[in-house]
């Protein structure tokens, strides 16, 4: 099939190309309605079939991983951009429904304000934010607006990974849904004003405004925002950048989970999005994590679940679905906004999944299936291991490892150190000075060990973190404001504190120049059945497009796809 | 032989940052010798009403992928895409999906 020399260009010669749908087809599905959208390759839907069908999707994702219990909250991570505002718009709608079918869980909406990151000016930011909230009034769930800047003030406690509650059980869930529509059934037939949801639901309408008063409207403190645009600035390579914004992104929203009790937090990644996300993460080095990266669940921060509703929807039927149906968004500039294609890895696979798409229409949803069949196991069988400390991922390196060209490149960043001998390494009185601001300081005749302290910290990371941080170059004089009081620079152990600012103490020093050059092969510690599933599947990422390698289970599918009355 | 036509073109998603922010446009297209098809209608979009980056919004003689095309709020690949004859007051919309989630 492949030959040398064939253009690709040309039509395939099996005969006349097959008819375009046009205005004398009828919707596929209700074949009455005159076709408004095309999904997938050639199905033409009317608007409400389409309606039908959008909503479907998204019900029928919930109930198929049982994951949301009945009454259980959950934090709904909104951007203001189309899929998560389709997905904000999707929990309203399935809120308000008739009791057999109705959404059973509590929603609060978390807006997190990155103009910080993208040098926009605080004027700018108040007028989004403005929008944002007068959307979120209408919206009537409790909501909750952050300043990226916050992330400076986060507690030490954010950065370790807190007892895992057991995951429900089919059965806990299906005892817990009945147990549920039975209290319901009870109330209502004492006559309280209804079931209990629609009492919760009017509490909540009545506090359509909850803002956080820890909160308040107002520009945040200004050194934090210079803080925040020097990380940023100093860092350099977009790639960097980007994966930044999300590491920090991420640990602010779980924060704000943590604080009013959310146990889930819902995110609005789509199909498209999580298709580009796999291939980037595997460009990263990321392939151990793409199980937790691109699933419908991430429980890799233990207390806090992180569920991706929307990985169904591709963006043309977000997109489509959004405007038809009048779905409000907040349009806000981002830090790739206008980028060129080749400005970072995620700009790059964005363009050549796209484009690939445009030509064999199967490409996402094939990518998409692969990273169903993702199986989230643990490395040689020890779930509990050290984690990273920006990813929370298991770590999949081993510092032990020195043969390999991987375990050679990890170990040079160990080496960093200055050659101190060890009962001077832990210069912990030199560094931790009052609260609040710690300066490289010079008290001693030698700098304090701020190599020590970064390579101690890089030693923690998994390898696209480190990667990552290699782009981070940090200021001549670092001036890094402490959250939580003094902190010990000499001796960092796993579950110790590491404020986020200690990210711009980490910068290369001269003689480091491993970039994002030609890496060697890392050593992934995904499980094999991951790792074959992935070099099978990608083997049918030609026309061909019905991928049918049916390898390892896919994750969380119950053996009834039907749903009724415990559907959620 | 084409007469001239009055549409109008809009823009979301992001794409109006290329187009100075301006979300609506009403434009009137002169009459010419070839019919107006979509095709025509973006190189006339490029050169008239574009101001900056057209690699982001255009890609050969059609729009970049990621970029929807609505035509009277229905999906142009029902209408033949490119080649879909504009008609007099017709609305074509622009929606970037590259922007945002």
């Amino acid at each position: 099939m492949c030959q040398v020399g064939e253009d690709y260009g040309d039509p395939a010669p099996e005969g006349p190309p097959p008819p375009r749908p046009g205005h004398e087809l009828k919707c596929v599905k209700c074949k009455e309605g005159l076709p408004v959208v095309v999904i997938r390759a050639g199905d033409a839907f009317c608007r409400d079939c389409f309606r039908a069908f959008y909503i479907h999707k998204f019900r029928a994702v919930l109930g198929k991983n049982r994951l949301i219990f009945p009454g259980e909250k959950v934090l709904l991570a909104w951007s203001g951009g189309p899929s998560s505002s389709s997905m904000v718009w999707q929990v309203l709608e399935g809120l308000g429904r008739d009791s057999a079918k109705r959404l059973r869980f509590v929603p609060g909406v978390v807006y997190v304000d990155e103009g910080a990151a993208c040098g926009q000016s605080w004027k700018d930011r108040a007028r989004t934010l403005a929008d944002v909230k007068l959307i979120l009034q209408t919206v009537g769930f409790p909501w909750h607006t952050v300043a990226l800047e916050e992330v400076f003030a986060l507690p030490p406690s954010v950065l370790r990974c807190s007892a895992q509650e057991p995951v429900g059980t089919m059965g806990n869930y299906k005892v817990a849904v009945d147990s549920f529509l039975q209290q319901e059934h009870m109330l209502g037939a004492e006559g309280v004003g209804g079931s209990p949801n629609s009492t919760q639901g009017e509490e909540q309408l009545g506090q359509p405004c909850t803002q956080d008063p820890q909160h308040p409207a107002g520009p945040p403190p200004a050194d934090q925002t210079e803080a925040l645009s020097r990380l940023f600035d100093s860092v350099k390579t977009l790639t960097a950048k980007e994966e930044l914004l999300q590491t920090l992104r991420t640990h602010l929203i779980l924060h704000v989970a943590r604080t009013h009790g959310y146990s889930k937090v819902m995110t609005g990644d789509s199909c498209t999005r999580l298709a580009i996300k796999l291939m980037t993460s595997l460009a990263l080095g990321r392939g151990a994590f793409l199980a937790w990266d691109t699933g419908f669940s991430d429980e890799r921060h233990g207390d806090v679940v992180v569920v991706r509703p929307m990985r169904e929807h591709t963006l043309k039927e977000v997109a489509f679905y959004n405007r038809l149906f009048a779905v409000p968004s907040v349009f806000t500039p981002a830090i790739d906004t206008k980028a060129p294609e080749k400005a970072s890895i995620h700009r790059l696979m964005e363009g050549f999944l796209l484009r690939l798409q445009a030509q064999f229409p199967s490409t996402v949803s094939t990518v998409y299936r692969t990273s169903e069949k993702l199986v989230k196991a643990p490395r040689d069988g020890c779930a509990a291991g050290p984690r990273c400390l920006l990813c929370m991922c298991l770590l999949d390196v081993d510092t032990a490892d020195s043969a390999t060209a991987f375990g050679a490149q990890t170990q040079d960043c160990s080496q960093m150190r200055p050659p101190t001998p060890p009962a001077e390494a832990p210069t912990v009185p030199c560094c931790s000075t009052e609260v609040g601001r710690v300066q490289n300081c010079f008290r001693g005749t030698k700098p304090c060990g701020r190599e020590d302290s970064r390579a101690r910290v890089i030693e923690q990371l998994c390898y696209s973190c480190r990667v990552n941080m290699k782009d981070v170059v940090s200021p001549s004089h670092p001036r890094v404001v402490l959250g939580g009081g003094a902190h010990p620079w000499g001796l960092l152990p796993r579950s110790s504190s590491w404020p986020f600012s200690a990210v711009a103490l980490l910068g290369p020093p001269a003689t480091l120049h491993l970039g994002r050059g030609p890496a060697p092969q890392p050593k992934v510690w995904a499980s094999p059945t991951a790792g074959g599933v992935l070099e099978g599947s990608f083997q049918a990422l030609a026309p061909v497009g019905q991928s049918s390698q049916g390898m390892a289970s896919p994750q969380g599918l119950a053996g009834d796809p039907g749903v009724s009355g415990g559907e959620q | 032989m084409a007469a001239p036509l009055s549409v109008e073109v809009e823009f979301g998603g992001g794409a109006e940052l290329l187009f100075d922010g301006i979300k609506k446009h009403q434009v009137t297209l002169p009459g010419q010798e070839e019919p107006w098809d979509i095709r025509n209608l973006l190189v006339w979009i490029k050169k008239n009403l574009l101001k900056e980056r057209p690699e982001l919004f255009i890609q050969g003689d059609s729009v970049r992928p990621g970029i929807l095309v609505l035509v009277n709020d229905a999906d142009w690949e029902l209408l033949g895409e490119l080649d879909y004859q504009l008609q007099d007051q017709d609305s074509v919309l622009f929606i970037s999906t590259l922007h945002g989630g």
